[in-house]
């Protein structure tokens, strides 16, 4: 048996040994969890447009995304936040509370490299990614949303 | 005449003893199967430092200390400490060294680094390089997170097959004198890479090496599994175990009843740690603390400790490279007559 034969079946083997995660009841811990926050999210707007009912919609939507921005990076600073993604997976990850504790969990993390080269330069180490493929997506949306 | 046997053991012929050791913990492996052994547990993981890194070096420089003192020794009297730990530069064990002003070797070994000092530190006694010589490695889970994964509060889930690192220490204190320790003899492991990449699951990726060790220290010595009241490694964690007792039957040697391995046994099944404790303090402080005190009460008298080594860095794995792991092997014995 040759070495990359050998490396192989290795490989094979330990895919087939390694416990794999249970998809169901990360599924239900991801669904409940996330749509829990998406409900917070509607919350936080309708009580937006019960009491100032001048507002417009979109300017409640944009308060409701920056309280759950706030309230995430409060609960990654009190660290509660990486409890909830350990339990929810996907749940809390996607929605914008994922994005705001992807930016706090590294600023906490490497500040005590300084504040320059340390929390700013380390802050979008997790969601500097999300930015680029988010803006590079949505500059060939442009175009293509251009020229049809 | 070569004290060696085979291709890869070395014989200490003058039994160098094992005369101190100390052991400390985090918290977390404070409340696990191993609490009431460790010499000291922090209620504090940053034992009242500023960062991580400062905690495991100071970790470091406490047990190096309290071994000295359970030897009976002074700092003046260690000839050489050898020393390692997971950082970037083993910064951890250098700085410690820097506040002890004893002669330092840093070694390298990753999660292997316990048997490497062992090693080295054994051949200085043996040769009669040194007298006494503190051997000593350690790692910490948050300063290990953060130089090889995510950020302490970043919301992500661990893989099934991950393990946990140990923020723990250990210092062994060998030289000549009197002790029920002896170190008889040490298999020096290969690099060994069957082309595990998933960084996730280092028990995989280290398994083939402990096998490539063990399965050399028994065609060297000439000695059967069973001849070890204990056969312990480092940090495969329950999957890497499973793998290394496979693929020691695949060779023809059965290991079972008298083989443990530290990162299994660590932390309790509620610990939600998965596959089990990982790093050079998980080996080190087992080692440190349990493994002596049933050797110097003859409860066990002849333990084979394989610690076990993961030779990546974060950028070898994100260019694609494989994982390396290496194993070296130390064998203790209860008693032995003869002194250095």
């Amino acid at each position: 048996m040759n070495e990359q034969e050998r490396n192989e079946r290795y490989n094979a083997y330990i895919e087939a040994k390694m416990p794999k995660t249970k998809p169901w009841p990360t599924l239900f811990h991801a669904f409940w969890t996330g749509g829990l926050i998406c409900c917070l999210g509607e919350l936080i707007k309708d009580l937006f447009l019960y009491f100032f009912p001048y507002m417009s919609t979109l300017d409640a939507t944009n308060w409701s995304l920056i309280i759950l921005i706030i309230l995430a990076s409060f609960l990654t600073g009190i660290g509660v936040y990486d409890r909830i993604g350990a339990y929810a997976g996907a749940g809390s990850i996607v929605p914008i509370t994922g994005f705001s504790n992807s930016i706090a969990s590294p600023a906490l993390e490497f500040k005590r490299e300084g504040l320059v080269f340390g929390l700013m330069a380390k802050m979008f180490i997790i969601a500097g990614p999300v930015i680029v493929s988010g803006t590079v997506a949505s500059i060939i949306v442009g175009l293509i949303y251009l020229f049809i | 005449m070569l004290n060696r046997l085979g291709e890869q053991t070395i014989v200490f012929t003058n039994k160098p003893r094992v005369l101190g050791s100390c052991s400390i913990v985090g918290p977390k492996e404070g409340k696990g199967n191993f609490g009431k052994y460790f010499h000291k547990v922090l209620g504090d993981d940053l034992f009242g430092e500023d960062s991580y890194e400062k905690a495991e070096s100071k970790m470091m420089q406490f047990a190096i200390t309290e071994a000295i003192q359970d030897a009976k020794i002074t700092k003046n009297d260690i000839d050489i400490l050898f020393a390692g730990d997971l950082m970037n530069q083993i910064t951890s064990s250098s700085f410690a060294a820097r506040t002890l002003q004893v002669p330092y070797i840093g070694l390298f070994g990753a999660c292997s680094t316990m048997a490497e000092s062992l090693i080295m530190g054994s051949v200085y006694v043996d040769g009669g390089f040194a007298k006494y010589v503190a051997c000593a490695t350690g790692s910490h889970f948050s300063s290990a997170e953060k130089q090889f994964r995510y950020p302490l509060e970043l919301g992500t889930q661990r893989p099934p097959s991950s393990q946990w690192t140990v923020t723990g220490t250990g210092c062994s204190i060998l030289g000549c004198g009197e002790s029920p320790i002896s170190i008889v003899s040490a298999t020096i492991g290969k690099v060994v890479d069957w082309a595990v990449n998933d960084v996730n699951n280092m028990g995989a990726a280290m398994a083939p090496a402990a096998m490539s060790t063990l399965k050399a220290h028994l065609d060297d010595t000439g000695k059967k599994p069973e001849d070890y009241d204990l056969i312990l490694t480092g940090d495969l964690g329950k999957l890497g175990s499973e793998i290394l007792m496979d693929l020691m039957e695949y060779n023809g040697y059965k290991i079972g009843n008298n083989y443990s391995d530290c990162g299994q046994m660590m932390f309790t099944s509620t610990q939600k740690t998965f596959m089990g404790g990982s790093g050079c303090g998980c080996g080190a402080s087992i080692l440190n603390s349990y493994v002596y005190d049933r050797l110097r009460t003859g409860e066990l008298k002849n333990v084979l400790f394989i610690a076990t080594g993961a030779l990546m860095s974060t950028v070898s794995s994100q260019q694609g490279n494989s994982i390396p792991g290496i194993a070296h092997a130390v064998e203790f014995c209860y008693g032995g007559k003869k002194d250095v």
